[in-house]
């Protein structure tokens, strides 16, 4: 809308414009119904304020019938959203090529007509529940697999190294087949009816959880938060074993006899004396983990259902199902940001000459 | 392996409980593996055991069917050119890293790893935009260079690794004993880097074979690679050929693995690192 925005570019945003900005506005509107972009001009606007495509669109139809002034009337009496100092000061934001409203929308902020920042009322937060469930889900599989892999790294650290090279492969097959085809082996054993159901029934989980009452009948996995976790957790752990393997393999296990020698009893020895020095690897593992984790997208999508989608599910839809370019871009300079703060701290802490490949 | 005949019996307790526990997570890493298998050759469309009988016919379907077919064969085009491409430009960086006078080291190093730490889809999402603008979606170098971007990285890492060790003398020895720096790359510095480049290499190869998410971004809906295909597959309607594809991959991923396994045992013979 050039002449409606040249208009307004010296409006001090009290007053509804006058008469000149409405005319503007009028024959911008007939352009636009000439060319079909009026729609895409009320889309724009719509993300601002609900409802305004529609009255942009009506409004660009009927002022097409109206050959003469007064403007002003003519198109408040089409729709009185015309009269209201918000719709214009909407307009005036929109019209800059930059615009904090997107990135301030996906952290539920909104900028008030006066120009301050507020939350937004309640009922319309949704993206700080997405941000909290994408942190949520990548905290909780980042601590199962330390709770899984923490062991198996130290076994495989202090066996002879013949059978810990053995035993090494059955971690890295994993490691190296592809995560498509991982997330695929889930989603397709843990369909109703499918493998996992049927070995929870065998074992007596199924029977199990009826009697304490957390199920009725048979389970029902696919598209869960916990078939997410479960193949998230999967997936992941080799990321989080490999790096407290390689620490745990530096450590001579001379300090541990020093320390039992000293009449240390064995769980004591090992809180105090080895414990401490697997720490680097466990934040190096934690730490390349839990920034995976932030940027899942394929596991979700597949074997997840909606509830279950993570930030990087959200920008995809908003890229490809809505054509929001804004949110996903700001989506994604949210995530970005966040991946890229935990890196730094990774690469203080650990360095990333020290990652390592198998 | 027994405990030690000293332990006591506490000590015994948490050394079997330690095994037993190690063992069922071993399982679960490995299980979803095994399991997805066997399930390939089952001759009914369903995905459950026991199975009624066996056959290749998704075996057969996956070899025979022309998108299937068309999807393979434009994944290893990719992977081929992405594996030439990122391997030269990693392996070329990983020499300028090592040199010891270049400055701001440490953050260069960090930009290259950067693609293989930012989610995939971020990175997708600024190439579509950025070659939207030269109007490169939907052609095979546009998903070559943007594979090579993901790709590189595992290359630049696995190189420093081999150059880490490398004795720089034997540049000067070549260099005093008259030979150009072209001719001591190739006949010193080649041989001796060889193998994490191959390895390198094999990453890069892995990397692109697998990619999905920038492929679902910025290629043309005609060009439908391997992972692709299978994404819409579980999206739409799961058939079993899509087993026999995993199984496929998951053989061509041990393949590498062994590879990549052999080339690092023999590099660590060769330099006497245990």
């Amino acid at each position: 809308m050039p002449l409606t925005v040249a208009m307004i570019a010296d409006w001090d945003g009290k007053d509804v414009p006058g008469e000149e900005a409405f005319a503007a506005l009028a024959a911008d509107l007939k352009a636009a119904q000439k060319t079909r972009q009026a729609a895409l001009i009320g889309k724009r606007l719509n993300y601002e304020i609900p409802t305004l495509k529609s009255k942009v669109t009506v409004t660009a139809r009927k002022i097409e019938k109206v050959e003469t002034g007064p403007w002003k009337e003519a198109v408040i009496a089409i729709d009185p959203v015309w009269n209201q100092v918000e719709t214009w000061a909407t307009i005036k934001r929109a019209s800059s090529a930059y615009t904090p409203f997107y990135l301030l929308s996906v952290l539920d902020l909104k900028q008030e007509t006066s120009g301050s920042i507020v939350q937004v009322e309640d009922n319309r937060k949704i993206y700080r529940g997405i941000l909290w469930r994408t942190l949520g889900i990548s905290f909780l599989v980042t601590l199962l697999t330390l709770v899984l892999g923490y062991p198996v790294a130290y076994m495989l650290a202090t066996l002879p190294t013949r059978s810990a090279n053995i035993l090494l492969i059955l971690v890295l097959l994993p490691f190296w087949t592809s995560l498509l085809v991982r997330t695929t082996a889930w989603s397709i054993l843990l369909q109703d009816g499918g493998v996992v159901t049927q070995l929870m029934h065998v074992t007596g989980i199924t029977w199990l959880l009826n009697l304490v009452g957390v199920l009725d009948g048979e389970p029902s996995l696919y598209k869960t938060r916990f078939s997410t976790v479960l193949a998230m957790t999967h997936i992941q752990l080799p990321f989080t074993l490999l790096p407290i393997y390689s620490v745990m393999k530096t450590i001579s296990p001379s300090y541990m006899r020093a320390a039992r020698s000293l009449g240390a009893k064995p769980a004591y020895a090992y809180w105090k004396v080895y414990m401490p020095q697997t720490l680097p690897g466990v934040a190096a593992g934690c730490l390349l983990t839990f920034i995976l984790c932030l940027g899942y997208y394929i596991t979700p999508a597949l074997v997840g259902g909606p509830t279950d989608n993570m930030i990087a599910g959200f920008i995809d839809s908003a890229m490809n199902s809505e054509g929001n370019w804004g949110r996903a871009s700001a989506l994604g300079v949210v995530l970005l940001a966040a991946t890229l703060i935990l890196y730094y701290v990774y690469n203080k802490l650990v360095g990333i000459d020290k990652m390592k490949l198998g | 392996m027994a405990a030690p005949p000293y332990a006591t019996r506490s000590e015994v307790v948490a050394h079997y409980g330690l095994r037993v526990y190690v063992g069922l997570v071993l399982l679960f890493l490995i299980a979803p593996i095994l399991a997805i298998m066997p399930l390939s050759f089952n001759s009914e469309t369903f995905f459950s055991y026991p199975m009624p009988g066996y056959s290749l016919r998704w075996y057969d379907d996956f070899f025979t069917n022309n998108r299937w077919q068309s999807a393979l064969r434009l994944s290893l085009v990719l992977a081929f050119l992405t594996t030439l491409l990122s391997t030269t430009l990693g392996t070329l960086a990983a020499l300028g890293l090592v040199r010891g006078n270049l400055p701001w080291r440490a953050t260069i190093m960090a930009v290259l790893i950067s693609p293989m730490v930012v989610p995939i889809i971020i990175s997708a999402i600024g190439m579509f935009f950025f070659y939207a603008k030269l109007n490169m979606l939907g052609t095979l170098p546009g998903l070559v260079l943007a594979h090579t971007a993901l790709a590189t990285p595992f290359v630049v890492i696995t190189v420093t690794a081999t150059l880490s060790s490398f004795d720089k003398t034997l540049m000067r020895a070549g260099e005093s004993l008259g030979a150009s720096p072209t001719w001591v790359f190739f006949k010193v510095v080649l041989p001796l880097i060889l193998p994490g480049m191959i390895s390198g290499a094999l990453f890069a190869f892995v990397t692109s074979f697998d990619e999905v998410i920038a492929v679902l971004f910025i290629a043309g809906p005609e060009q439908r690679t391997l992972p692709r295909q299978m994404f819409s597959g579980i999206r739409e309607l799961i058939s079993p050929t899509i087993t026999a594809a995993a199984s496929v991959l998951i053989v061509i991923s041990t393949l590498l693995l062994v590879a990549v396994e052999l080339l690092r045992r023999r590099s660590e013979r060769l330099r006497g690192v245990r």
